[in-house]
């Protein structure tokens, strides 16, 4: 088929946690441009089983940008050459023919690699336990707009609520740091009325867990936001260090004796 | 207290102790820079050496002053530790360098925080302990920094003469002569050292270049401190920006950096 591309492969293999893995090079023949960059890692995984080789072993899930599961570190880049897309939504005609791609697995101390490019970010699920959600009471079913929240501030909300948890900003920064995660997560709530009771102890005990997990100091290089499939903004983390140091400095947790 | 402890220990606390430090360095910088611009009066030094004794002899710039070295170790020691833990939170590197878009200085505040510090261990031995050390020091057998004696005309407020006085015991002193009508000023001659050192090419050169790396660290360090103490306004954020590129990026590097360049090529 002509307008197919002959692509070489340099893939991380691990075989499990403990095993140190290495780079192998796989070529990945008769690419079409059209496939998703998924699609190009099945036809290779194919040619593996038929060799009766083990398959490179990846996370993927919705394949349609939305579940955060296709962690690649691709050329140098979490999810690839481009900005605002997962890596299942690259697709191979943002490569050349002939052209040399790099695939790792996110790097960071809280991400361990499970196998090959998967890694394990249950960090992140902690983190959401510690204080990612808000308690409300159920009951009848509330009437649509029954608390007015000001357009603007829905917006933002929504803006930050739309982080994946794909976790390309820790992979993206040079200090492993999870903020610009952890403050999405921290804002969507903040920002609404309904987040507002646990809204100071949500973020220390989400900030603690962070730090818990062992990620890294922001030193606001803003990679991250270069980077983020959603385009969360860096805005979000100023907006949850300055509920940290309210919460910290002029909110009591006790009645006053 | 053990809740503001706990505060200061977790990571987003180390960061606002460095934002903190940092902004107090920015706030000296300005103070500095326009103490030291009376190097550029034509008066033989006798402003620079008055301030120099005033701000070396004065009780709350003295508070302020060890205040000051204070926070330079705070800021250093503080870079250190949270440095080693962004090593350590990423054990592994990437095989592919990163190519994640960010800007330079901002992934490279470390190096040039650490030529800064050296830059001021330096920059502190050559004029600072130079000027102390013969008050803390009273034997050394060493030379002395030479005093200078200065009239000025009372009426004119004019400046009639400026001596070095030979080597020996001074103290700083202000007086009148009623007879002549000239105030008598005795200080320490620290611009003698400024135009000495300024003399050496090699030494002007690591000034510029320490300029050089103070304009990257502050181009980011400086809206750096505001975002991380939550400053994220849509009207007053972009105005933070400027005055980091302007004042803190352009012209406090280049009013200083000014210094060794003009006395080289004027005062040598
Ligand atoms: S902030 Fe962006 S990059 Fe980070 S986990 Fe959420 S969607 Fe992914
Ligand atoms: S597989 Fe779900 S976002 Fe890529």
């Amino acid at each position: 088929m002509s307008g197919n591309m002959n692509l070489t492969l340099k893939v991380w293999r691990q075989k499990d946690v403990k095993t140190p893995g290495k780079m192998v090079t796989y070529p990945a023949k008769d690419i079409s441009p059209d496939m998703s960059f998924l699609e190009m890692l099945d036809v290779v995984n194919e040619g593996l089983i038929h060799k009766g080789e083990d398959p490179i072993y990846f996370d993927h899930d919705c394949r349609e940008g939305i579940c955060g599961s296709c962690s690649l570190y691709i050329n140098g880049r979490p999810h690839g050459p481009k900005q605002g897309i997962t890596s299942c939504q690259l697709h191979m005609r943002s490569f050349y023919d002939g052209q040399t791609i790099i695939i790792e697995p996110w790097r960071a101390a809280a991400f361990p690699v499970v196998k090959d490019l998967a890694t394990d970010r249950s960090a992140f699920d902690r983190i959401q336990h510690a204080g990612g959600f808000v308690s409300i009471n159920t009951g009848g079913v509330p009437d649509a707009n029954e608390i007015p929240i000001p357009k603007p501030i829905a917006d933002e909300a929504f803006n930050s609520a739309t982080c994946i948890q794909c976790g390309a900003c820790v992979a993206a920064c040079k200090n492993a740091s999870a903020m610009l995660f952890v403050s999405a997560k921290v804002s969507q709530l903040a920002l609404l009325p309904q987040g507002q009771p646990e809204r100071y102890q949500r973020v220390q005990s989400m900030v603690a867990q962070m730090d818990e997990e062992g990620f890294g100091n922001c030193t606001n290089t803003a990679a991250c936001e270069a980077e983020c499939p959603k385009e969360i903004k860096l805005t979000n983390i100023a907006r949850m260090n300055g509920d940290f140091f309210t919460a910290k400095f002029f909110k009591s947790d006790e009645v006053h004796a | 207290m053990s809740g503001s402890t706990q505060t200061l220990s977790t990571s987003i606390g180390k960061k606002l102790i460095m934002s903190l430090t940092g902004l107090f360095l920015c706030l000296f910088l300005i103070v500095h820079l326009s103490g030291n611009f009376q190097l550029f009066k034509d008066d033989s030094g006798l402003a620079f050496n008055d301030y120099s004794h005033f701000m070396t002899h004065f009780p709350p710039i003295k508070v302020v002053s060890y205040l000051l070295y204070l926070t330079i170790i705070g800021h250093s020691i503080y870079a250190l530790i949270l440095t080693i833990k962004n090593r350590k939170a990423r054990p592994v590197n990437y095989a592919m360098a990163p190519k994640s878009p960010s800007i330079w200085s901002s992934r490279n505040m470390g190096i040039l925080g650490s030529f800064l510090l050296l830059f001021i261990v330096i920059h502190m031995g050559n004029f600072w302990f130079s000027y102390h050390k013969d008050e803390w020091f009273k034997n050394h057998s060493g030379p002395k920094m030479p005093f200078k004696e200065y009239r000025t005309d009372l009426k004119t407020g004019k400046l009639v003469s400026a001596k070095q006085l030979p080597q020996g015991e001074y103290e700083y002193a202000k007086y009148v002569d009623v007879n002549a009508q000239q105030e008598i000023t005795i200080a320490k001659d620290l611009q003698a050292q400024v135009i000495f050192s300024f003399s050496s090419p090699l030494y002007v050169l690591f000034y510029v270049i320490a300029m050089g790396s103070l304009s990257f660290h502050l181009l980011h360090g400086f809206q750096s401190s505001w975002q991380t103490m939550g400053m994220n306004h849509r009207k007053y954020k972009p105005i933070v920006n400027q005055i980091g590129i302007w004042l803190f990026a352009v012209i406090i590097p280049i009013g200083f950096a000014a210094m060794p360049i003009v006395y080289y090529f004027t005062k040598r």
